[in-house]
């Protein structure tokens, strides 16, 4: 991802952010430093004067999963699962840590609060959830949500989800995210009352819908660019995966038949029957323990997933700044539109095209009171949409400026997370390579003592 | 007879059982120490040989040219170098080196059919010459095998490999198939020269030696094969019989070869299935790398963690396909042999049975009808040399057989555990590797 230069158009003023439309969040502009000292800021809902959570170091653990019956908003009975979040403060002097809070969540409420922190924070590139459904599946692999083994992989892909929004500098100071770790009850009530909801554009829901931007920013336009092939190289990498998992799972699996094989042969043998039973026994041992194997590789596929869902995530921030240009554009474009029909009411030219205008020559001329009317009417809209212009327009730098550095952030996390990654993938072929070395090994000498 | 024919071979050529066709010296050979001294080995053979001229022949070089020059052809993988390096130990033993290659298609108006190339260098005076080269069709091993069992009914001979493979075949002459037949025939002829009676039967050197017009005028010697139909259907009726009479050690051998029979049978399906597998997994591992070198066109920082990791993938690739060719030319056709020999050892069995019942049923027509009583007697008494004779020839070469399936089988296994343990390491240096660069 490239810087490409700045858009000499564009000029930088420095100005507070605001979160689109919520006007009591009174967030400082962190650009990116790690949160730091109590927040006072402001007043109201948005703050967290009342505490001192962010001073402490606090550790978060997404600890049990349970399965759950309820009634759902139909009434009918539904099961879950439903996940035991537990934070604990870390005591600076002895490290010691205290539990504050525990409270149960279900994937759902992790579904919303994400959904929130994404219409607050549109210039921020939001952690992503573990998937809804278990996809890039191998034949083992159950693709049913109530299985134990999906379930705890998810767990843990909740807690990283958690972890992640806790170690951003700006997410981890929103109020609603705190109050999802300690405020179990009325949680929901409290993010529906935001609002958020309404003020999410249902334009980002239309995924097809493109937006004819004139000028669209170079660097967003990578940017997508990039997030596209992400996206599409990380898919395409887990569904070989997920094939050579199964594979390998084969090979391994049908050397467990020779164990069941040998024994049974060995029993007619008498030179070649201990060698036999005892090299049966390595093949048994060798076919179980692919299990293992592939168990640690699913930890390593997750960990590309996160990467995956994040490349959507990167889209989004593009899509919105999209958006934005596209209104300012809008905007700038009728702002022009009216000038220039109230210059040709002024002047009495006439070069643009009005349903007025058309009437007028149709039906007859307008009064001079009725020109005079319309003229102060454009005046007054033009003077209007010239302070939405300014004001979109710091919007819009703000949200640049805002979003590439958190972009620079992702980047930065990204690159040092695919490495530990990669380097974990190597370092787990190697086992595999040691217990492969042993098993035959001691395979081997019993062969040879047939 | 056969058993005395054992029995003087064994005295002749006094050596112990080693070497790589683990051959087994009969019932009487004095046991000299294993792989032990072979000089000693080649006073003894030099002192006992009769005919002056094959001398020669016996010291280390000569025998070590002849086995270089006689196989371009022969598949130079590590494990078959190994045998021969085992052969070097023991040159005295082998007189006699086959091997089969080139094979060719002929085409004619009434069918299509290929004939392999057989090359025969022995120093055994009751061959003409001492280099040999002729061409085969399987009809013409197929006839081999016929009289081999013909002359020797409770010997246990060779194994052919199939007429054709019912699954997974396209086309009968693909490659192959091909490839897969000529080492077995290969294997089958020189099982037949290791043998320490098959390797002197008549129509065995025929084979080896004759031209095509020979071998056909030969052919068509012997009994007909109405005469051998015939055979058949009386043995048939005959071989229910001989199961209730069977001695103890034969049934022992029985209840043995039905039980090995199923297991080798399950162990060659298992094999096939590991080298389809394999297969599978090598063709998806192909794909993996790639991707990796894919991704690294977009990503900066990571490019050198990702190429790495595409080059581990390759390796790994690599080494599937050498541990699948080490599976498709050692293990597999060393189990398919032992699933081939199975069926033969059951049958000669029944052989055994079959003669065993000639000589009870004319016992028991003895028992109940006095009359012809002088034929009757001598009858059985020809008949109870037969069956001591077919009942002898048979447990040493039980023996014998049982001692080189258990050779082969170690072998063949210790090999597979040693390509995986290699496999294994190779992949692991390359992942240490890719370890260090990051």
């Amino acid at each position: 991802m490239e810087q490409a230069p700045r858009d000499p158009e564009r000029q930088l003023q420095p100005a507070p952010l605001e979160p689109l439309g919520h006007p009591d969040a009174g967030l400082q502009a962190a650009v990116s430093e790690e949160a730091e000292g109590a927040r006072d800021e402001g007043s109201g809902e948005g703050t967290m004067t009342e505490n001192n959570f962010w001073l402490k170091k606090i550790e978060i653990n997404v600890s049990e999963a349970e399965k759950r019956t309820g009634r759902n908003a139909m009434n009918m009975q539904e099961t879950y699962t439903a996940y035991l979040i537990e934070t604990r403060s870390v005591e600076h002097t002895d490290g010691q840590s205290v539990l504050t809070d525990s409270l149960w969540r279900r994937y759902s409420e992790f579904e919303l609060l994400r959904n929130y922190l994404l219409v607050y924070y549109p210039h921020i590139v939001v952690p992503p959830l573990p998937e809804k459904r278990a996809e890039f599946v191998w034949h083992k692999l159950s693709a049913d949500n109530m299985d134990p083994d999906f379930v705890e992989r998810r767990r843990i892909g909740l807690e990283n989800f958690l972890l992640r929004v806790a170690s951003h500098p700006i997410l981890c100071r929103d109020k609603i995210f705190y109050l999802f770790l300690t405020q179990e009850g009325n949680w929901k009530e409290t993010v529906n009352e935001t609002g958020f909801q309404l003020k999410a554009d249902s334009r980002l829901k239309a995924l097809n819908a493109t937006f004819r931007v004139k000028n669209p920013d170079k660097r967003f336009t990578e940017l997508k660019h990039y997030s596209d092939e992400l996206q599409s190289v990380i898919s395409h990498l887990l569904r070989v995966r997920a094939r050579v998992a199964d594979r390998l799972y084969g090979v391994y699996k049908v050397h467990g038949n020779y164990g069941r094989v040998f024994s049974e042969w060995s029993a007619i043998e008498k030179e070649m029957g201990d060698g036999l039973q005892s090299a049966g026994h390595h093949m048994d041992v060798y076919a179980s323990s692919i299990d293992d194997i592939l168990e640690d590789e699913e930890h390593y596929a997750d960990q590309l997933k996160e990467y995956l869902f994040y490349a959507e995530a990167l889209r989004a921030v593009c899509r919105k700044h999209e958006l934005m240009q596209y209104d300012l554009e809008m905007a700038a474009q009728d702002l022009a539109s009216k000038k220039q029909q109230c210059e040709e009411l002024a002047t009495g030219t006439v070069r643009t095209f009005s349903l007025k205008g058309m009437t007028t020559k149709l039906f007859g001329q307008e009064t001079p009171e009725q020109r005079e009317a319309r003229i102060k009417v454009l005046e007054e809209q033009i003077s209007e949409g010239e302070q939405q212009l300014k004001s979109k327009n710091l919007e819009g730098r703000e949200f640049v400026k805002n979003a590439w550095a958190d972009i620079e952030r992702f980047k930065e996390q990204k690159n040092r997370d695919l490495k530990e990654a990669l380097i974990s993938y190597a370092v787990m072929q190697i086992s595999m390579c040691k217990k492969g070395i042993q098993v035959w090994t001691n395979a081997k000498e019993c062969f040879s003592k047939m | 007879m056969e058993g005395e024919r054992l029995a003087s071979q064994a005295r002749s050529s006094g050596l112990p059982a080693g070497g790589a066709t683990g051959e087994s010296p009969g019932v009487d050979a004095p046991l000299l120490g294993s792989s032990g001294s072979s000089a000693l080995l080649q006073a003894e053979v030099l002192d006992l040989d009769e005919d002056e001229d094959d001398l020669e022949v016996f010291s280390k070089d000569a025998s070590l040219m002849d086995m270089n020059s006689f196989s371009p052809m022969m598949p130079t993988s590590p494990l078959s170098m190994i045998n021969q390096v085992k052969f070097e130990d023991e040159p005295d033993l082998k007189d006699l080196f086959i091997t089969v290659d080139e094979p060719e298609s002929h085409v004619t108006t009434i069918e299509t059919f290929i004939t392999y190339r057989i090359i025969t260098k022995t120093s055994r005076g009751e061959f003409d010459s001492s280099e040999f080269e002729v061409r085969r069709r399987y009809q013409d091993f197929l006839w081999l095998k016929g009289k081999l069992e013909e002359a020797h009914p409770t010997l246990i001979i060779p194994p052919l490999p199939e007429k054709f493979i019912v699954k997974g075949m396209v086309e009968r002459f693909n490659d192959d198939f091909i490839e897969t037949r000529r080492k077995a025939l290969q294997k089958f002829l020189n099982r037949i020269a290791d043998h320490p009676t098959l390797t002197f039967n008549e129509d065995f050197k025929v084979f080896l030696t004759a031209q095509a017009w020979e071998l056909s005028s030969h052919k068509k010697q012997g009994p007909g094969l109405l005469s051998r139909m015939g055979q058949t259907v009386r043995a048939v009726a005959l071989s229910m019989r001989g199961v209730k009479s069977r001695p103890e050690e034969f049934m022992e051998m029985n209840n043995f070869i039905e039980i090995f029979s199923q297991k080798i049978n399950l162990i060659d399906k298992i094999s096939q299935r590991i080298y389809k597998e394999e297969r599978e997994y090598s063709d998806e591992m192909k794909e993996y790398g790639p991707i990796h070198v894919l991704w690294s066109a977009s990503e900066e920082d990571l490019v050198d963690s990702l190429r790495g990791v595409a080059r581990c993938l390759d390796q790994c690739c690599k080494a599937t396909e050498k541990r699948m060719s080490g599976l498709s030319e050692a293990l597999l056709p060393a189990v398919h042999e032992y699933v081939l020999y199975s069926e033969m050892v059951m049958g000669v069995m029944k052989r055994r049975d079959q003669i065993q019942a000639e000589l009870d049923s004319k016992v028991e027509a003895l028992t109940y009808k006095k009359a012809d009583t002088d034929l009757l007697i001598e009858e059985i008494g020809k008949l109870e040399d037969k069956v001591e004779c077919a009942n002898n020839a048979l447990k040493a070469d039980w023996e014998r057989w049982k001692h080189n399936m258990q050779n082969d089988i170690k072998s063949a296994f210790t090999d597979m555990a040693e390509e995986n343990i290699h496999y294994y390491e190779q992949e692991q240096i390359v992942d240490f590797l890719q370890l260090q660069n990051d």
